[in-house]
């Protein structure tokens, strides 16, 4: 369990540039939960995520992984993160390389890092053949799929991703969702302003804007009120923005809920005909079609 | 205008990838088209050819009836068509944004004065003006992004290739610069955006689809998007208009062919 208590975190403290960036932000992630934190830029997730992996050092509040303080170095075995555009940090001569740098670093035999590797491939959709590739003569989509296989290779049990779908196509990011958010998989953050994704993937969404936690609940919860979205600066997901274009006051998490709503609230042609207005010149409204 | 003539491009990588496997397209001036594509499609390939910054394998380019393969057109080619690439971060070369604006037409041979009129000129175009003697590094994207793009203005091209400029922005950074693009088209300029969002190609007046090194389709945005079994075949999302209005076809109801925007679908259902 990840437990974040009153965090607050200010950057250039005590000079004329001060910036808060988090206030007294508090909740908790059970383990196996996927929560979501969303924000416009500059909302503080970044500075919270830095927090929780403790890759910045933590201000006032305090945050526990498991019951180690994220000061701990210990930590660094459980949480892995993804940051936006993992696919700049690739460094090695192969793909093979890269995704075993990690658990080469923490010792583990070369029987079960080559296990790993091709584990943490299988899982990331990448071909076994491309295993002794360079990193550099493959696509976008597959670079930031060696990136991602990289971390999950020395398998966290906190998985913290920011942006993972970020200027990928409708193909790569849905196999790349499925390969990490089928289970069995890691409790996962998941940072993104894609009220789609959140929609889809989240168990519960945190609201971060101007550095305060404005909303913490489920996905449904949080579209159902549309001032929490508007002060964030956030987006509804389409089906949302395409029931309130059609007129219909209800929240929709996926195409199929909007689709019901929609056909519930215009019964079709020709019952949807209003039944005060009588058929022109005396014929019936069906003939019209 | 830009004449692509039967293109390929081979990357000269150790498997010998054909990137592009004979294009040919004509883009007008004045025109707005977006290029979409799934990644490896070849679509950035493509943009990266209309200002030489790759040279065909075998087949021609052609601007204002130039051949970008010829180096003494290079000066011509560069000078009248601008790009703006994904990740603004990497595009800022100054330290403070009038400079970071003044280096392209600078590195053109401009006179000073010249230069300062232009820099004033396309700040406002992209509406940060009051933004001259900022720090690039303590803007958003979205107004790293506008820089990038008033760097372009100031070189004065005719045509500007957009690769993806949105990928890494957030929803109002992508609002902003959508806007932007359409404010120049209007004032005349062409304009070649490629995108993954099919919502914002869905705002130019012709979309080319490329598949496999490809342009597979060449037609409006309402004739493209409005064809769901294509769409998915190609791996692109349908947007939800398109969607609802074929589910709700399913359920029995009467609406009217090629719907594409959630108000056209709101107008059927009345």
């Amino acid at each position: 369990m990840i437990s974040v208590r009153n965090v607050g975190y200010t950057y250039m403290r005590g000079t004329p540039f001060e910036k808060t960036a988090l206030k007294n932000i508090s909740f908790d992630v059970a383990d196996g939960e996927v929560v979501a934190i969303a924000g416009h830029t500059g909302s503080g997730k970044s500075t919270l995520i830095q927090l929780m992996a403790g890759l910045i050092d933590l201000q006032s509040g305090a945050i526990e992984i498991d019951g180690l303080s994220v000061a701990d170095g210990a930590i660094r075995r459980k949480v892995g993160i993804v940051f936006q555009y993992p696919e700049h940090q690739l460094f090695e001569e192969t793909v093979g390389d890269d995704i075993a740098f990690s658990p080469r670093n923490f010792g583990l035999s070369d029987e079960e890092i080559s296990a790993r590797v091709t584990e943490a491939m299988r899982q990331v959709g990448l071909d076994a053949a491309l295993k002794s590739s360079s990193p550099f003569e493959l696509s976008g989509g597959q670079r930031r799929r060696v990136a991602i296989a990289g971390i999950l290779a020395f398998k966290p049990k906190y998985l913290i991703l920011d942006e993972p779908t970020a200027g990928l196509d409708p193909p790569a990011k849905e196999n790349l969702l499925r390969n990490l958010f089928d289970k069995p998989r890691a409790t996962i953050i998941l940072v993104s302003h894609n009220m789609d994704d959140i929609a889809r993937l989240a168990d519960r969404v945190i609201v971060l804007a101007q550095g305060e936690n404005i909303f913490t609940g489920t996905p449904r919860q949080l579209f159902a009120r549309q001032e929490i979205l508007r002060r964030a600066g956030l987006e509804p997901p389409p089906v949302m923005k395409l029931l309130h274009a059609l007129g219909i006051d209800a929240v929709a998490l996926t195409a199929d809920e909007a689709e019901k709503i929609i056909a519930r609230n215009h019964l079709p042609h020709p019952l949807n005909q209003p039944i005060t207005r009588p058929p022109k010149d005396g014929r019936s409204p069906e003939l019209d079609a | 205008m830009i004449r692509v003539e039967d293109v390929r491009h081979v990357y000269k990588t150790a498997d010998e990838r054909v990137a592009l496997d004979g294009v040919s397209c004509t883009i007008d001036d004045g025109e707005f088209v977006a290029i979409i594509g799934v990644n490896g499609s070849g679509k950035s390939t493509l943009a990266k050819h209309f200002n030489a910054l790759l040279l065909p394998t075998s087949g021609k380019i052609f601007v204002d009836g130039l051949d970008t393969a010829a180096a003494e057109n290079l000066w011509h080619v560069r000078k009248n068509i601008g790009m703006v690439f994904q990740n603004p971060d990497s595009e800022i070369v100054a330290a403070i944004v009038e400079d970071d604006v003044a280096f392209g037409p600078e590195n053109l041979g401009i006179a000073p004065e010249m230069i300062r009129q232009r820099v004033d000129l396309a700040l406002d175009a992209v509406n940060m003006s009051g933004y001259k003697n900022f720090a690039p590094s303590k803007l958003s994207g979205g107004q790293k992004q506008r820089i990038a793009i008033a760097g372009v203005i100031a070189m004065r091209p005719k045509v500007i290739v957009f690769d993806e400029p949105t990928a890494m922005l957030d929803p109002q950074g992508r609002r902003e610069i959508l806007q932007m693009v359409k404010r120049l088209h209007a004032q005349g300029l062409t304009i070649i955006y490629i995108t993954h969002f099919m919502e914002e190609a869905a705002q130019a007046q012709r979309v080319l689809v490329m598949d496999g090194g490809r342009i597979v389709r060449d037609d409006t945005p309402r004739e493209i998007f409005t064809d769901t079994n294509e769409m998915r075949r190609l791996g692109f999302d349908v947007p939800i208009a398109v969607e609802m209005s074929d589910r709700l076809r399913k359920r029995g109801f009467k609406l009217p062919k090629k719907i594409l925007t959630a108000t056209e679908l709101a107008e059927a259902l009345q």
